[in-house]
């Protein structure tokens, strides 16, 4: 099997499976119980609470857990507009954004809420310009993305963030769930107030996350109950859910610094074959571009039919997001970016991870060669 | 040094078929099952089998399962969910005074977003009252909360009544079946419901899984939005392990219900009998005729709780004080507050045992052994 869909989800880290099933075995208690097993469930959280503060470089205090990328961003953009909207109703975004921050500030629209979606370049970036042109008094939270799940663009979030940094009434949230592991960013250095990340994004499990949450910055909550996780987010904390997320982000940050380079040469390597294709069209930028993620486009060919293809010889890749597989038939991401239909609506994804080696990579191309061939002879 | 875990209610070990049905969704099918490769697809199907599994067990119908993170994310959308979906209809909601944190905070979060709300009065033995409930409703009343199995006493509630006595009304009826589900028969048609929550690490599931059960065509606004999971009514890439697991949990304990009940009826009659066999004076905190078999919440007085669950947790036993989500506060139980009032001495002595499908008569031995080393040392 060749799978070239990380940024859909990913394999967990075997020592993070052996966690889980260790704590899930050994370490069962409910954290909020006072005798000696609850407790040393607590203090397996409260370890997992420092070990991602300190890869982050943050405090165990602005650590919150939760159950995925989505409730990150859900609780960070409502939490945040809900607390605040004394200060204002204007909300910045942009239009390539995940569908939890979309649909989000969409509900948020219908509560009389005030979005921007700032449009994005042909690279998929937003121009600092046009956040600086769309900031009002009332404005209270922008949201951006670090990395852009479909395509890999890198928007440029410490020069967004250091220009925010003048306007202290306005809240910074950068979604980082396809950035972690695999581009750096410095969340003090950008301002950021509030981070959200996916814990199976990094080979973590599902159904676990975190949600950064600068000190003095409050959320209303969305899921209320027992007060865990600092009232933002209540409900029984899913201890082995945690403690794998410190560890798969624990190896994700060390296979960063050996591995990363590795990373990129593999996607120089398929960026240079897809480019020598003849039909097909690269979408991600060479430039600000993340190393894992490689978005083309095959004019003229049904994507679902190729993923399928490629599946049949055990090779996975993706048309789009997952979280939006189902609905349109054209990538929002790419149709932002300018792109006509002939290619938003032919775009494929390859998303590599520190799993991935060169000789998929080869075999990848032979694989692909020979379904592209086999493609246009059924086409003609 | 001997361990005895009778804090069931709190939270459950996993059973090792649960974690060996996860797995696999680990290491081997790992795939996101919103992507369209076969891969994905494979994840998906187990998925939909999960799904149907659960559904059949409860007599649903498969699209009228939603799974979440948890009981508290299935109370807080059944609960908000269906208030802020229906507020055309009223803006009125009947509760109960001892229902568990899920609901209650729901429901003061939509008092504050301009819902009303009733909360029902229980006599000693934490059972509503039915009359009272006839009373509270109005025509603008939109939901009925009310628990299956109180978390901290083990009170049944009379829910087929209310089910029926709302049949003829416009409110829902939503039931927080937490507790219940590992120890009573649930069928969501029997029981006339309109919503349900299960949590799976109460009953030897993974944590950070549950469901609501809702009604077909009864109308709720998500809480978390985004992609189109759960047929849009719960955004966020499916927990397959947890799922899964949780599937399995849900199929060992239907299957054991009967024999689980007898055992805890076994071992609370023991502990029972244990506790007059020594002299120790006690109180059991719930309706004797109605109540979940697993909870045994009991007063010593002249103690004081906070000494004895330390003494207990020393000698290796782990039981609580109240629920594990107030149990970090030094306020008493909201639930024996309302059952007591406020003065009450049992709000400062009350300890609540809780036991699982593992526990045994020897254990029920020891522990009452360690209560009598305490009560009797203390005096």
């Amino acid at each position: 099997m060749i799978y070239f869909d990380n940024s859909a989800t990913t394999r967990p880290y075997k020592e993070v499976v052996e966690t889980f099933q260790e704590v899930t075995t050994n370490y069962f208690g409910n954290p909020s119980s006072i005798h000696s097993l609850g407790q040393q469930a607590e203090k397996l959280i409260q370890k997992s609470r420092q070990i991602v503060a300190d890869i982050l470089n943050v405090r165990d205090e602005e650590v919150f857990f939760t159950s995925g990328g989505t409730e990150g961003n859900n609780i960070a953009i409502k939490g945040c507009a809900l607390q605040y909207k004394s200060r204002g109703n204007h909300i910045i975004t942009s239009k390539t954004e995940h569908a939890s921050v979309i649909e989000t500030c969409k509900q948020l629209e219908n509560f009389g809420f005030d979005v921007t979606y700032l449009d994005v370049n042909n690279e998929g970036q937003v121009s600092i310009e046009d956040l600086k042109n769309s900031i009002k008094d009332s404005t209270i939270l922008v949201s951006l993305m670090h990395v852009n799940n479909e395509v890999g663009t890198v928007q440029p979030i410490m020069e967004i963030g250091n220009y925010l940094n003048q306007f202290p009434k306005i809240i910074f949230h950068v979604d980082n769930v396809q950035g972690i592991g695999k581009v750096p960013l410095n969340l003090r250095k950008a301002n950021i107030d509030l981070c959200t990340l996916s814990g199976h994004k990094f080979h973590g499990i599902k159904g676990s996350g975190v949600l950064f949450v600068k000190n003095g910055i409050k959320l209303e909550p969305l899921i209320t109950g027992g007060m865990q996780e600092g009232k933002i987010r209540s409900g029984t904390e899913n201890v082995a859910g945690i403690v794998s997320l410190a560890k798969a982000l624990r190896v994700s940050n060390e296979k960063y610094t050996l591995h990363v380079e590795q990373l990129q040469e593999m996607k120089n390597e398929l960026v240079k074959y897809l480019s020598s294709c003849e039909d097909v069209i690269i979408n991600t930028p060479i430039m600000n571009s993340a190393p894992h993620i490689i978005n083309f486009s095959l004019p003229g060919i049904k994507p679902e039919a190729f993923v399928h293809e490629l599946g049949k010889n055990k090779v996975y890749v993706s048309t789009r997001s997952a979280c939006s597989s189902k609905k349109a038939d054209v990538s929002h991401v790419l149709s932002s970016m300018g792109f006509d239909k002939t290619i938003s609506g032919s775009s494929i994804r390859i998303s590599l991870s520190y799993g991935n080696s060169y000789e998929e990579i080869i075999k990848f191309k032979e694989i692909f060669n020979n379904s592209l061939k086999q493609f246009k002879q059924l086409m003609r | 040094m001997k361990k005895v875990y009778f804090d069931n209610a709190a939270t459950t070990p996993v059973r090792k078929e649960v974690i060996d049905v996860m797995i696999p969704y680990f290491n081997d099918f790992f795939g996101n099952p919103s992507s369209i490769h076969s891969f994905g697809r494979e994840c998906r199907y187990a998925l939909d089998r999960a799904r149907f599994s659960i559904a059949t067990f409860i007599g649903a119908k498969d699209k009228e399962i939603i799974f979440t993170s948890g009981g508290t994310e299935g109370d807080n959308l059944a609960v908000k969910g269906i208030a802020r979906a229906n507020k055309d209809k009223g803006k009125h909601i009947i509760t109960t005074g001892i229902e568990h944190n899920g609901v209650l905070n729901s429901v003061k979060t939509l008092e504050k977003e301009g819902f009303e709300a009733t909360y029902l009065k229980v006599d000693e033995t934490g059972r509503i009252s039915l009359d009272e409930l006839k009373n509270s409703l109005r025509e603008d009343t939109i939901l009925v909360s009310i628990m299956y199995g109180n978390n901290e006493v083990g009170t049944v509630q009379p829910i087929k009544d209310i089910g029926e006595l709302l049949k003829d009304h416009q409110a829902f009826f939503h039931t927080d079946a937490v507790q219940a589900f590992g120890v009573e028969k649930i069928d969501v048609n029997e029981l006339m419901v309109d919503a349900l929550t299960v949590a799976s690490h109460k009953i030897n599931g993974p944590k950070a899984v549950g469901f609501v059960y809702i009604k077909d065509g009864l109308k709720f606004d998500p809480i978390l939005d985004g992609g189109h999971q759960e047929k849009g009514h719960r955004a966020g890439t499916e927990n397959v392990p947890g799922i899964l697991g949780f599937a399995k949990a849900v199929e060992v304990v239907v299957e054991e219900r009967n024999k689980n009940r007898e055992l805890y009826k076994t071992l609370r009659r023991r502990f029972i009998s244990l506790l007059n066999e020594n002299g120790i004076e006690f109180k059991i905190n719930e309706n004797v005729e109605y109540c979940l078999p697993h909870i045994l919440n009991i007063s010593f007085p002249g103690t004081k709780v906070d000494t004895m669950l330390t003494n207990l947790d020393l000698e290796g036993v782990a039981v609580s004080g109240g629920s594990a989500c107030s149990a970090g506060s030094i306020t008493p139980s909201h639930v024996l507050v309302e059952m007591f009032g406020d003065n009450d001495p049992r709000l400062h002595n009350s300890i609540r045992f809780s036991f699982g499908h593992y526990n045994t008569e020897a254990e029920v031995d020891y522990v009452v052994n360690q209560i009598v080393k305490i009560i009797k040392r203390d005096k």
